[in-house]
């Protein structure tokens, strides 16, 4: 099997406009939600989110291009130029022809939807825009992301709720693993932080109406965000011969489900998904340095996936460094496993782990070492990034420092 | 009007539970009747529905919510309080 290693990352979210931006961010350890600026923001219960602020279209994009491309679309954009421009890439040729693009997302564009339905629900008109379809769809970004840098190989969206960009990225490790690309862009996008994007989670009530706080025991539920993380994964041996920069390696991935709950999460199926990945890398669980967790902030899942980690890991659970960066910027749903991979590249290029904040009261149920507060200087040379998702479907990630 | 919300109550969380509503007595838990978590936030959206009424409940921390789940008898007691707070 190919060696798989990482040569281009870009993002966007509450935390910034850029890698360098949000790394920052995550080792000052800065919290990017706040007050909810959108519209009838007042008729919610939820008033609070990772929101990409001080943003503006038509600083990167046409007139044209914003009539097509959805918040989540341009978000992923954005992104992609980033992680394209990083890795150094033309595509031209057999690379064009085999490399694709594999995104996460789970609400597509939702944005979009909700403003269509406004219109012909609400203010009872009859018409809508021509390009409704092709801006709403769950492939649009991937599409466009294809579309702007030539990329003719496979492409296509996974949509498994919060586990999404994990999933996609686990695809797109496997394709350049088993030879069937050089190069593949991955990562995930999300821009659920609309009306009626809100008002559907506040009906479960799992949200936080004041701060995400994981693994603390006031935890009172999850809070949203939105962005993009876009990576560009290739053949170990082609990003040496062409002398690219690597940022770190993949090593392995494991996808399992918990056949068992549409909500609640299953501690043995995580469990099993993370010891999984540790064998799929062939790393003992004592190489293990951090985890990034999926840490969402609710009562069910943190304590369910401490006990996993400790199962998984054994004695070697009490020390290993686990952080939920959502604390910083909220749960991007589809795409929070991307910008989530950032700590992990975080952790193995630049030494930081990035903390868990407003973590503020012991948990005995979570009782491991989540980096509270304060980043952490470490040098930690094997991570995993967990995703566990709605509808039990899990995905976990290993990284190695770059080789 | 206490026997009506009561009765009204008791239907709401007999369906949730797919029991007959002579089988809902008002000293069981949730838990007894076989209604889980995301039968809790059904019923408590059956309820916000029934009474136009607002009930504040955070599933992470049912402990702390000023509604009372802990008991039929008890949601009974806290829909009242929410309805007579409403009129």
């Amino acid at each position: 099997m190919k060696r798989v290693v990482i040569t281009g990352a870009g993002t966007i979210s509450a935390l910034g406009a850029s890698v360098p931006e949000t790394w920052e961010a995550m080792r000052e350890g800065r919290c990017g939600i706040g007050a909810l600026d959108i519209r009838d923001v007042e008729r919610l219960s939820i008033r609070i989110g990772g929101q990409v602020t001080g943003y503006d279209a038509q600083a990167h994009f046409n007139r044209q291009q914003i009539s097509l491309y959805d918040r989540y679309t341009q978000f992923a954009l954005l992104a992609a130029r980033e992680a394209i421009g990083q890795a150094g890439l033309t595509f031209t040729g057999d690379l064009a022809a085999s490399t694709g693009v594999v995104l996460g997302t789970s609400g597509g564009g939702l944005t979009t939807q909700d403003e269509n339905y406004r219109t012909v629900y609400e203010e009872g008109k009859n018409r809508v825009h021509p390009f409704v379809v092709p801006k709403l769809m769950n492939n649009a970004a991937a599409a466009h992301i294809s579309m702007e840098h030539n990329l003719k190989g496979p492409s296509f969206t996974v949509a498994t709720a919060c586990a999404s960009s994990n999933h996609a990225m686990g695809q797109a490790f496997n394709f350049i693993r088993h030879g069937m690309a050089q190069v593949m862009v991955t990562g995930g996008s999300e821009s659920m932080l609309c009306f009626g994007g809100v008002k559907a989670w506040e009906g479960l009530r799992v949200m936080s109406r004041d701060a995400c706080r994981p693994f603390s025991a006031n935890r009172n539920g999850m809070v949203q965000g939105e962005g993009a993380g876009i990576f560009v994964f290739e053949d170990y041996h082609h990003a040496k011969a062409r002398g690219a920069e690597i940022l770190a390696e993949v090593i392995g991935v494991a996808m399992n489900s918990d056949a068992s709950d549409i909500v609640m999460p299953s501690k043995i199926s995580a469990e099993r998904c993370i010891v999984s990945a540790m064998r799929d890398a062939q790393i003992d669980p004592s190489e293990v340095g951090y985890i990034n967790a999926h840490g969402t902030g609710t009562a069910a899942n943190d304590k369910t996936e401490c006990a996993a980690v400790a199962g998984a890991l054994g004695a070697h659970a009490d020390k290993v460094m686990i952080s939920s960066t959502k604390s910083m910027h909220g749960h991007l749903i589809g795409g929070t496993g991307a910008v989530e991979l950032l700590a992990c590249i975080m952790a193995l290029r630049e030494g930081v782990i990035a903390p868990t904040i407003n973590y503020e009261e012991p948990d005995p149920e979570c009782a491991l070492d989540v980096v509270p507060n304060e980043a952490r200087e470490a040098d930690v040379s094997v991570v995993l990034s967990n995703a566990f998702a709605f509808g039990g479907m899990n995905a976990v990630l290993a990284l190695r420092k770059a080789p | 009007m206490s026997d009506n919300v009561q009765d009204q109550v008791i239907a709401i969380i007999a369906e949730q539970a797919m029991l007959e509503v002579e089988d809902v007595s008002l000293t069981a838990s949730l838990e007894d009747l076989g209604i889980d978590s995301l039968g809790l936030v059904e019923s408590i959206f059956a309820i916000e529905e029934a009474f136009d009424i607002q009930v504040p409940f955070n599933a992470n921390e049912p402990e702390k919510s000023e509604f009372d789940i802990s008991s039929v008898a008890a949601i009974v007691a806290a829909v009242e309080g929410l309805v007579k707070a409403q009129s």
